[in-house]
C-alpha cells in the first residue's frame, strides 16, 4: 500500500464518529466515543469522538480553554484526583473502556504522562527512573540498573547524567528535567505517552531536543501531545486535532490541517484570527 | 522639581528613619536580654551545674536533676506529638482539604495553637494528675505534648500544601497509589519544612513553665521515675529566682542562660535546614 492511500484511510477513519473498526489500514490505539467532561456543573468537553492511531504522534491544538488538556487528562483518568471532575462516554484503549475499568494501576502502567512543568520527584536521578519500575516489577538490582540505563538512553539524557546519577533530579536544567520525566515514563514500558504542553516551559534549544526525542519515540509509542504552538504541531505530529469550545472541530494529517483545513474555525485559528 | 515630589522624598526619608529606629529598639531589647543572661548566668555555668542536683539553700549544688527532667519530658512530649501531628497535618493537606471536617479540625487546631499554656496545664491536671492522685513526669510530658501538637499539625499542613499538585499528579500518573505518593513523594519534598516544625515545637515547649507547675511540679532530688514528680528547668528557675537565697538566684540565672542558648541553637539549626533545602523544591 502506498503512502497516499494509507493517509487517506486514516482521515476517513478519524472523521468517523461511530465505533466502526479500522479497515486494517492503521492500528487504532485509543478510541474516544461520545465523551463529555464536567468540572462540577461546567461542561468542558461536548461529545468528543476520535481515534488516535498507534505508533504515530497526534497533536491537539486550539485556543486556551478549548478542552485539549482536559481531553488528554481523561485518557489516563488523572482527573479523578479531584472531586467534582467526571467523564461520561467511552475511552477505549485496545478495545477496553478504561472509564469503566476498576484497576487504575494497570491503566497507568500502560499510559505514561509528561506534564507542562517538569515534575522530577524529590530524589536522585537514578531513583526518579527506578521509582516507577519498582512499582510494577520486582527485579534484581542489576536489571533495574539496566532498565534505568535503557530509559535514560531512550530519553536522550544518558550522556548528560551518566556521571551524576545520584545527584538530585531537581538540580538538572528545565530541559533535562523534562527529558528525565520522559525517561521515568518510558521506564515502566507504557504503550501510550500523553504530553501536556511539554515544551511550554522550555527554551528553544531544549524544545528542539524534546521534539527530536518525540520523533525518535514515535515508532514505538502512541503519542498524544497537547501544544499551544502550531509550528510544533506541524513539525512533530503526524495528525493534528483542532479543538474549539469543548468540541473536536477537525482532525486530519498535520500537513493537511495546516495547508487546507476543511473547517472554517480551524482556518481562522491557524491564520491567527483568534486564540 | 515640584513641591509634591520633595514632600514625597521627605516622607520617604522619614519612614526609613523610623523603620530603622524601631528595628534598632527591638534588637536592643533582645541584645539587653541576652547580655543580662550572660552577665548574670555565665558564672553559674560550671561542671557542678551538670553533675549535681538542686541544693538546699546555702549548699553547693547544680541543676542536673532539672536538666535531665526537662530533657526526658521534652523528648517524650515530642515522641507523642510528632506522629499524631504529622498524621493530622497530612489529613488536612492531602485528604480533608477544604471539606467541612477539615475546616473544623483546622479551626480547633488554631484555637489550641493560641490557647494559654496554663489552661493546658490545668486540663492535664484535671485529666491525668487527679486520676493518678499525684504530680508526675508523665503528666508533665502530656502537657508539653498538647502544646507541641498544634505546632506540628500546622507546619505539616502548611509544608504539604506548598507542594505543587503537579508533583502529586506525576506520582499518580506513573501509577503510584495515594499513600505512596504521600509518603515517598510529598513527605520527601516537604521534609525540611516538616522537620523545622518539629524543631520549633521543641524550642517552644522547652521553655514552658505554667503547664509544668500543675503537672510535673518539681523534685528536689535526682529522679528519672516518670511516675514521680519531676524536676525541670523552667519551674526550678521560677522557684529559685523568686527565692531570697543568692546561690539559688545564681543557679536560676544559669538555668535561664542554658535554656535560652539551647532554644537559640535550635532556631538557628531550623533556619539553616529550611534555607539550605529551599533551592531544591
Amino acid at each position: 500500500m502506498n503512502k497516499a492511500e494509507h493517509m487517506d484511510g486514516t482521515i476517513k477513519e478519524a472523521r468517523k464518529t461511530s465505533s466502526e473498526k479500522m479497515d486494517g489500514v492503521m492500528d487504532t490505539k485509543i478510541e474516544v466515543k461520545n465523551l463529555d467532561f464536567y468540572y462540577g456543573d461546567y461542561k468542558a468537553l461536548k461529545n468528543v469522538n476520535l481515534t488516535i492511531p498507534d505508533r504515530r504522534v497526534t497533536a491537539f491544538i486550539g485556543p486556551s480553554g478549548c478542552g485539549k488538556s482536559t481531553l488528554l487528562r481523561a485518557l489516563n483518568r488523572i482527573y479523578e484526583m479531584y472531586p467534582g471532575q467526571r467523564a461520561e462516554g467511552e475511552v477505549n484503549i485496545d478495545g477496553t473502556n478504561i472509564l469503566a475499568a476498576r484497576d487504575l494501576t494497570q491503566l497507568r502502567a500502560k499510559v505514561g504522562m509528561v506534564f507542562q512543568k517538569p515534575t522530577p520527584f524529590p530524589m536522585s536521578i537514578y531513583e526518579n527512573v527506578a521509582f516507577g519500575i519498582r512499582l510494577y516489577e520486582n527485579l534484581p538490582k542489576a536489571e533495574i540498573e539496566e532498565r534505568v540505563y535503557w530509559a535514560l538512553s531512550r530519553a536522550a539524557l544518558w550522556d548528560e547524567v551518566k556521571d551524576k546519577l545520584n545527584a538530585e533530579g531537581t538540580g538538572l536544567s528545565g530541559g533535562q528535567q523534562q527529558r528525565l520525566c520522559v525517561a521515568r515514563a518510558v521506564a515502566v514500558k507504557p504503550e501510550i505517552l500523553l504530553m501536556d504542553e511539554p515544551a511550554s516551559a522550555l527554551d528553544p534549544i531544549s524544545t528542539a531536543k524534546l521534539e527530536q526525542l518525540i520523533a525518535e519515540l514515535r515508532d514505538d509509542y502512541c503519542i498524544a501531545i497537547v501544544t499551544h504552538n502550531m509550528q510544533q504541531a506541524a513539525r512533530a505530529a503526524d495528525y493534528t486535532a483542532f479543538m474549539y469550545l469543548g468540541e473536536l472541530a477537525e482532525v486530519a494529517p498535520s500537513e493537511q490541517i495546516f495547508t487546507h483545513p476543511s473547517d472554517p474555525r480551524t482556518q481562522d485559528y491557524i491564520m491567527g484570527r483568534f486564540g | 522639581m515640584n513641591r509634591r515630589v520633595r514632600q514625597r522624598q521627605r516622607w520617604d526619608f522619614l519612614m526609613a528613619v523610623v523603620s530603622y529606629a524601631m528595628t534598632g529598639i527591638v534588637l536592643f531589647i533582645l541584645g539587653a536580654i541576652l547580655w543580662a543572661l550572660l552577665w548574670n548566668g555565665i558564672s553559674a555555668i560550671e561542671p557542678a551545674m551538670f553533675t549535681e542536683s538542686t541544693p538546699a539553700p546555702g549548699n553547693e549544688g547544680g541543676l542536673a536533676n532539672a536538666i535531665v527532667g526537662s530533657l526526658m519530658m521534652t523528648v517524650i512530649a515530642i515522641l507523642i506529638a510528632t506522629p499524631i501531628g504529622i498524621m493530622a497535618g497530612t489529613y488536612l493537606a492531602e485528604y480533608g482539604k477544604e471539606g467541612r471536617v477539615a475546616s473544623i479540625v483546622r479551626f480547633i487546631n488554631d484555637v489550641l495553637l493560641s490557647a494559654p499554656s496554663i489552661i493546658v496545664g490545668l486540663f492535664i491536671y484535671g485529666v491525668v494528675v487527679t486520676t493518678m492522685g499525684h504530680f508526675s513526669g508523665w503528666a508533665g510530658a502530656a502537657a508539653l505534648a498538647v502544646i507541641a501538637l498544634p505546632i506540628v499539625v500546622r507546619t505539616t499542613e502548611d509544608m504539604l500544601t506548598l507542594i505543587p499538585d503537579s508533583l502529586r499528579e506525576a506520582g499518580a500518573a506513573i501509577g503510584a497509589p495515594r499513600w505512596m505518593v504521600i509518603t515517598q513523594i510529598s513527605y520527601r519534598a516537604a521534609f525540611s519544612g516538616m522537620l523545622t516544625g518539629v524543631l520549633l515545637a521543641i524550642a517552644r515547649i522547652s521553655g514552658e513553665t505554667a503547664p509544668l507547675l500543675f503537672t510535673a511540679l518539681n523534685n528536689q532530688f535526682w529522679s528519672t521515675n516518670l511516675n514521680d514528680p519531676m524536676a525541670n528547668l523552667p519551674v526550678v528557675i521560677f522557684q529559685f529566682a523568686m527565692s531570697p537565697y543568692e546561690d539559688w538566684q545564681r543557679l536560676a540565672w544559669g538555668g535561664a542562660l542554658l535554656i535560652t542558648t539551647a532554644v537559640l541553637l535550635l532556631n538557628i539549626f531550623a533556619r539553616v535546614i529550611s534555607t539550605r533545602n529551599k533551592g531544591r523544591a
